[in-house]
């Protein structure tokens, strides 16, 4: 795939664990990673549990810090290098182009469903009530009850918690989305509306990489696979 | 983005023979809010005053970029021009809210101080938006005329935020403003400190130990160990994947709830 069409290209990405408390142990986990993604691609990172699924992804969004290697993105018209960036254009990058659905949703305290969901799209200047009506529409399309829109999540099930975190990555239109098990901890209905909502932002071009435990999941979204292993271990 | 709305360049601040900060550089962008991290004594609010212009560094500068008047070197300024921007482009929350507030004023007046710093003169449009500003920090308007001194601490500490943010300040520094405050009080502060953050576009530096507020309220973070900065990024790259061992034992240090 040439680089010109994509929007993420990785190469030669390594990342190792230096634990100071074990007397400096470290563990190589990511080493020599490339990989590229286009618009309107699928990519599932697929592997043992262990293996850095989670770490490249980690990777990708800056949250981890890779020792050496390159993290390309487009970035509002430009090659934007995350590798070594300093923290305000990660924070732009995360800003406008990279979304990111972890299995947990970080609780904010006294504030509600609903604008918890809301302030991404807040941050980018949309005015508040177009946030709200979004936010009002993705939260309906998760089945999170109408009732629950006003209260802070903290007491919310861990379904609802995720769903509503799902909520938070989806309102801006990211052209980059990371997925950490997306579906974790979801009946097969809201499994459902999940896919459905992922699957028609990939078919909308935007580049997803993403980790599906559930094969049904991974088969409904994926369109290329990425091979994880430890580094030294045999494939 | 122009540039750089503060920076400090080999900030180094001794007592004694006592190094308390040592070549402490950095930048803080329009919109940012920088925490700096560590035990009591790495020297975080040592820090705090020198960029405030408080405290007059040993070596090193700090430069601010104000509204009106181009960049300007905090610590070359006069003792009159330094005092004009802290009541105007500059708010500081003291972790004690005694120390920020006129106690044995009324609450409305300690609001009206700084509105008047910045040419208020109007007593009906001071009182009315000091009644607005107690509303935003959530203290009943019947309480506007009764002093500090009848406040909880929870109270003081909100109070202490309005009377800083109400000119309108760029730049607000910020030493452990929820330290000692119980924790359903804590929430509540936090909660109004990071909505007037995104609503005003604030920069700010705050000081905390507290890894949780830390993760709350910034988008950086600075980990000091005696004096020193021994790690910076990301808020989140920092208490997720810290590689510095002081770091890593602050953020192994977190008790779980």
């Amino acid at each position: 795939m040439s680089a010109m069409s994509s929007l993420l290209s990785v190469s030669g990405l390594t990342k190792s664990f230096v634990i100071h408390a074990q007397g400096d142990l470290a563990l190589s986990v990511l080493r020599d990673v490339a990989l590229e993604v286009a618009p309107g691609d699928c990519l599932a990172l697929v592997g043992p549990s262990g293996a850095g699924k989670s770490t490249l992804l980690r990777s990708l969004y800056g949250n981890y810090r890779p020792q050496s290697g390159s993290i390309r993105v487009r970035h509002r018209g430009d090659w934007v290098e995350l590798v070594g960036a300093e923290p305000r254009v990660m924070l732009d990058v995360r800003r406008h182009t990279m979304g990111f659905v972890s299995q947990f949703l970080r609780v904010i305290p006294r504030v509600a469903a609903l604008d918890v969901v809301a302030e991404p799209a807040l941050r980018l200047g949309m005015a508040l009530d177009e946030a709200h009506r979004r936010a009002e529409l993705l939260l309906a399309a998760l089945g999170i009850p109408q009732r629950l829109w006003p209260l802070p999540p903290a007491t919310f099930s861990g379904g609802e918690q995720q769903r509503v975190n799902i909520a938070r990555s989806l309102i801006c239109d990211y052209p980059v989305l990371l997925l950490d098990e997306p579906t974790a901890s979801l009946d097969a209905d809201n499994r459902d509306h999940v896919i459905d909502l992922i699957r028609q932002r990939r078919d909308q071009g935007t580049a997803i990489v993403g980790i599906f435990h559930d094969t049904a999941v991974r088969d409904a979204l994926a369109t290329r696979l990425h091979h994880v292993v430890l580094p030294g271990v045999p494939t | 983005m122009s540039g750089p709305l503060l920076s400090a360049r080999g900030l180094t601040k001794r007592f004694g023979s006592r190094v308390a900060c040592r070549d402490v550089s950095f930048d803080l962008w329009p919109g940012e809010v920088l925490g700096v991290v560590g035990e009591s004594g790495s020297g975080k609010t040592t820090l705090l005053n020198c960029l405030a212009g408080r405290w007059q560094p040993d070596e090193g500068s700090v430069s601010y970029e104000t509204a009106a008047m181009g960049t300007v070197d905090v610590h070359g300024l006069s003792e009159a021009r330094r005092r004009l921007l802290a009541r105007t482009e500059w708010g500081f929350v003291n972790q004690d809210a005694r120390e920020g507030l006129r106690m044995s004023v009324s609450a409305g007046a300690n609001i009206g101080e700084r509105l008047m710093a910045i040419g208020a003169r109007h007593y009906g449009d001071i009182r009315r938006t000091s009644g607005e500003w107690l509303d935003r920090v959530e203290i009943e308007a019947d309480r506007l005329d009764d002093t500090p001194r009848t406040y909880s601490g929870g109270m003081r500490q909100r109070l202490q935020i309005a009377r800083n943010l109400v000119s309108n300040p760029r730049l607000v520094f910020m030493d452990e403003p929820t330290g000692g405050l119980d924790v359903s009080v804590q929430a509540r502060i936090l909660d109004l400190l990071r909505s007037l953050v995104d609503l005003f576009h604030l920069s700010a530096v705050l000081v905390t130990h507290d890894l949780g507020v830390a993760r709350l309220l910034t988008h950086r973070l600075m980990v000091m160990q005696g004096g020193v900065v021994v790690e910076e990024g990301l808020t989140d790259q920092v208490l997720d994947d810290p590689q510095h061992a002081y770091s890593q034992m602050l953020v192994a240090s977190i008790l779980p709830v």
